[in-house]
């Protein structure tokens, strides 16, 4: 058969095709699927197929080739769209698939707790045994400015109002998630961005906490971050271990090529993110309407240690049988 | 069998201005709101950057057919490899690590490992195992009319069928010295005029106008 028989043949179905994927790409995703003249377009589709199959075995023009692909491009992408995730996942995701997966990863969120930790630990002592140290990593005035904040007569921790607590949840939401997805994406350049946000915000929080106690400022220091310092700090190394995991997938791939172990494991690490990011907005939560709230010490710490031993609790026995 | 034609930088990097001039409106207003007003309205203008920043690009590429607006002026999409539309967690992979592809600036590393992959995947692409490619790239059906014919004198391959068919189509995107010069490369014992005669009269046999 010639081309212009072909397409006198057929050309009146394309059309019907056409007019029928325009609509049908004007509607939202869960429409199109009750749609019914959905219903019909799997039949005219494979015959589609089977056209442009044939115009290209026969070495039709490339013009009618080319508009044969993009018909069926149009249609494959109609026909085959991913479901999304709605509620009865999260609540899943929430209790069994979020814990499973930070364990699945195990090694990796240990190592980068394990750096985070070590970092805090190592620079607590060093500015604890030499206070000057602490200028070797913020300047002096940075330094003023946090022995400021954490004064205890200080005027603004009592004057602190509502609107300012807005404020500050906008801040800990952009500020801090925008860190996470960072740390997590720096991970892909074999771990070291990963690494790196670990150990640098490790030895800030250590040198930070040991040079508030240097000026006795401990109480309100760790009154104010204990409790949000759970979520916070847990997402935060978490985000690290993911990145790390994926840094790891082209150092290491295994028994896979680098690019399929990177994307086995970035498909692996986004339950670990979609949950760190569940983590900071608590987070930030906390950290903007309980953390300044000016209680009983005592109040505080047992808040802020139950929270950690909840989340903890989560992580490592939640979704177990 | 799908063809799917990845995009080049210049028309993803025009898209990527189109967002951007889209967005930029928006962050002006967040950070004048920022700057001027610290009340509760300052929190949700941060809250507002941080979900302009992260996930316009999700939003638009999950619930609009792999395609923010930009990428919808230049008529190009997000997929997966196999052609399926993104799901939620390939856009987010690719989302995320944009961060990464945009290392030390400029969108750089993203660059490099374009042009060391054939489906011009950048690092977020090549994790989410998606990559743009063109879609509705819709051109009018071509008419042919009807008109005298002549028979290949050889046995025309595939290859052969598909240069004449092509150069048949395009003739008036062509010009007369162009159309010559190229069916000159066929019948070069014919003066332009006549080769070009002839390559159009084959054509319209093989393409069945007779």
């Amino acid at each position: 058969m010639k081309q212009a028989q072909f397409e006198r043949q057929f050309s009146a179905d394309w059309q019907w095709l056409e007019q029928q994927f325009a609509v049908l790409e004007k509607l939202r995703p869960g429409e199109a699927a009750q749609d019914p003249r959905l219903a019909r377009l799997p039949a005219s589709y494979r015959r589609l197929c089977h056209h442009q199959a044939l115009a290209r075995e026969r070495g039709y023009s490339i013009s009618l080739i080319q508009r044969l692909d993009n018909l069926v491009l149009r249609g494959y992408r109609l026909l085959y769209r991913p479901r999304l995730p709605v509620a009865a996942p999260l609540k899943r995701f929430l209790l069994a698939d979020f814990p499973r997966a930070v364990r699945a990863q195990w090694p990796w969120q240990l190592a980068s707790a394990v750096v985070f930790c070590l970092s805090m630990l190592l620079l607590w002592a060093l500015v604890r045994q030499q206070p000057e140290m602490i200028y070797a990593l913020v300047d002096a005035d940075t330094a003023q400015q946090l022995e400021d904040m954490y004064h205890p007569e200080a005027n603004h921790r009592s004057e602190r109002d509502s609107n300012d607590d807005i404020v500050m949840f906008g801040y800990y939401i952009y500020n801090n998630i925008s860190i996470a997805f960072r740390t997590f994406a720096g991970g892909i350049f074999l771990g070291v961005g990963a690494l790196f946000v670990m150990l640098f915000n490790g030895s800030f929080f250590g040198a930070i906490a040991a040079h508030l106690s240097n000026n006795g400022m401990h109480e309100p220091f760790f009154t104010f971050v204990i409790a949000h310092g759970a979520p916070e700090l847990t997402a935060i190394v978490l985000a690290g271990g993911a990145g790390l995991r994926l840094g790891w997938a082209l150092l290491a791939p295994g028994p896979w090529t680098r690019l399929d172990a990177l994307r086995k494991s970035a498909g692996e690490a986004m339950p670990v993110m979609y949950g760190a990011f569940a983590l900071l907005l608590l987070a930030a939560f906390i950290e903007a309407f309980w953390s300044p709230r000016l209680f009983e010490p005592w109040i505080k710490y047992s808040v802020g240690s139950a929270l950690w031993i909840l989340l903890f609790g989560y992580l490592f026995a939640g979704g177990r049988r | 069998m799908l063809s799917l034609v990845p995009v080049g930088i210049l028309p993803r990097a025009a898209a990527f201005f189109i967002d951007l001039l889209i967005r930029t409106p928006f962050y002006l207003g967040a950070w004048f709101v920022v700057l001027t007003k610290a009340g509760a309205g300052a929190g949700l203008m941060l809250i507002l950057v941080f979900l302009l920043e992260w996930f316009y690009p999700v939003l638009f590429e999950v619930l609009r057919h792999g395609q923010t607006p930009g990428k919808r002026a230049l008529a190009i999409a997000v997929t997966h490899t196999d052609g399926t539309p993104v799901t939620l967690n390939g856009s987010l992979i690719r989302n995320l690590i944009r961060q990464a592809d945009f290392f030390p600036m400029l969108y750089l590393t993203g660059f490099i490992t374009m042009l060391s992959n054939q489906r011009f995947q950048r690092l977020g692409d090549l994790a989410g195992n998606t990559m743009v490619v063109y879609v509705n790239s819709e051109r009018p059906a071509i008419q042919v009319i009807s008109d005298s014919s002549t028979a290949p004198d050889w046995p025309a391959t595939l290859d052969d069928q598909q240069t004449l068919l092509a150069l048949l189509e395009r003739k008036d995107t062509l010009s007369a010295a162009r159309r010559q010069e190229l069916s000159a490369f066929a019948w070069p014992e014919l003066n332009g005029a006549e080769s070009e005669q002839r390559a159009m009269n084959v054509a319209r046999y093989l393409r069945g106008h007779s």
